[in-house]
């Protein structure tokens, strides 16, 4: 979706500001947050992607308004509200609906160091060979999906190179839907700067995405 | 935390009243508990990993030992997931890594404009600014303009290269090791090696102008 996330090139938010001697959490609840969504989300009933595409569906204003953590919490609600996991009754009140089992979580403490370790990975054997070769020109598709994408709009329409591929990945327009993973290739495309930004760009300045099949054409 | 007064969204006001927030986090929290969707132990425990076990200096092992060791370097650059769970770092936000170097000739620098991706297992968890509207927006259109107000000039003749990390894919700096650094061991290197450096902001610097600054 061509929302307020995808701020790549985007002006007006001012300078960068770093904080010195940065906790890694400021408040305890930031933490909760992170943690309850890591929970939550042993209930396998989203994946990543979905979960991506729960905090770009945000209202653009409350996005830009709302610090990383609260952005978690409003999209971590909504997908367990979808879900079904919670009610909105149960969440208006904040006592359980009394005529809900009780359930027994997937995600114990002495699993917890295991599963971070394991993580997610989306690399996927397919039979397909890639399409595009090192070094091949590709054009980024000019698409506009409503749906979530990793295509962001400042390389859309605009030509790179391959640099290398990552093997077939899932892919995320389609897993957020929960359309299935359609793995496919996933490219290294370097672009330069002059190409997405003018000529005002530095001339040996480049970005480098990485890219699903579904989002190149050959150039 | 002395710093929660910067941001205002996300501290408590007030000496003893917590946030709204705050308030909101800790009922969802009983909820889940009471619904049995949660071990308030697992939640501790995820908190205690992110805020004690997985930060930056797991990365500062894997490039003080990629500036010691050229066998280990080979491998870094040729898979850089595999190097990297030699040492013990793998799982969430960091799958699938890449390591990119900087030279004489080429500076990288890594963002995430969609999002806040960053490469968990080796730096923890991402720095408020990392998350930014500013950097995320910046980064791939102005990177020389972000460095300078990181305090670093990229000459004419180095090339900027920008990682926008769009897949599952996460990026790793090697930094350049500085200068005055021959005689020490891994672990002295590791010591000088920053977070801002492994993220492409800063330069590792040498022990000589660590001390001085």
């Amino acid at each position: 979706m061509n929302g307020v996330h995808d701020m790549g090139g985007m002006h007006g938010f001012g300078p960068v500001e770093p904080e010195a001697n940065e906790p890694v959490f400021h408040a305890p609840w930031e933490g909760r947050v992170l943690a309850l969504r890591r929970a939550a989300g042993a209930w396998r009933r989203w994946n990543i992607d979905a979960g991506r595409h729960s905090i770009e569906r945000l209202p653009p204003a409350d996005y830009l308004r709302m610090s990383y953590y609260e952005k978690w919490l409003a999209s971590s609600i909504r997908l367990m509200l979808d879900a079904g996991l919670i009610t909105p009754q149960e969440l208006a009140t904040g006592r359980r609906d009394p005529t809900s089992p009780i359930a027994t979580p997937p995600l114990t403490a002495d699993k917890v160091p295991v599963a971070i370790a394991a993580g997610g990975p989306t690399l996927r054997q397919i039979s397909a060979q890639p399409r595009f070769a090192t070094g091949a020109a590709v054009r980024a598709r000019d698409i506009n999906p409503t749906g979530h994408t990793r295509l962001p709009r400042y390389v859309r329409g605009r030509q790179g190179v391959i640099e290398c591929h990552h093997g077939a990945h899932v892919f995320p327009d389609s897993n957020s839907r929960f359309e299935g993973e359609k793995p496919q290739y996933l490219y290294t495309v370097r672009f330069a700067a002059r190409e997405l930004w003018g000529d005002s760009a530095h001339a040996s300045d480049s970005v480098h995405l990485d890219l699903w099949e579904d989002y190149l054409n050959a150039a | 935390m002395s710093h929660d007064h910067e941001h205002d969204h996300d501290h408590d006001h007030g000496q003893d009243v917590p946030s709204d927030t705050a308030l909101r986090v800790k009922a969802l929290e009983s909820l889940l508990i009471e619904k049995g969707l949660v071990d308030p132990a697992a939640l501790d425990a995820v908190v205690d990993t992110y805020e004690n076990k997985i930060g930056p200096r797991n990365g500062a092992r894997i490039v003080a030992r990629a500036w010691t060791d050229p066998d280990y370097k080979a491998r870094l650059m040729g898979d850089a997931t595999a190097a990297i769970a030699e040492m013990g770092y793998t799982g969430a936000q960091g799958e699938h890594m890449v390591v990119v170097e900087n030279t004489p000739e080429v500076h990288n620098l890594v963002v995430c404009t969609l999002c806040s991706c960053y490469p968990w297992p080796v730096l923890g968890l991402p720095p408020v600014w990392y998350k930014s509207s500013a950097y995320r927006s910046r980064a791939v259109i102005e990177p020389r303009g972000v460095l300078n107000e990181f305090g670093l000039s990229v000459p004419d003749d180095v090339a900027v290269r920008v990682w926008d990390s769009t897949a599952e894919i996460r990026y790793l700096v090697l930094p350049e090791r500085p200068a005055g650094t021959d005689g020490m061991d891994a672990e002295a290197l590791a010591a000088l090696v920053t977070r801002d450096a492994m993220v492409g902001v800063a330069k590792v610097a040498g022990p000589a102008a660590k001390e001085g600054a």
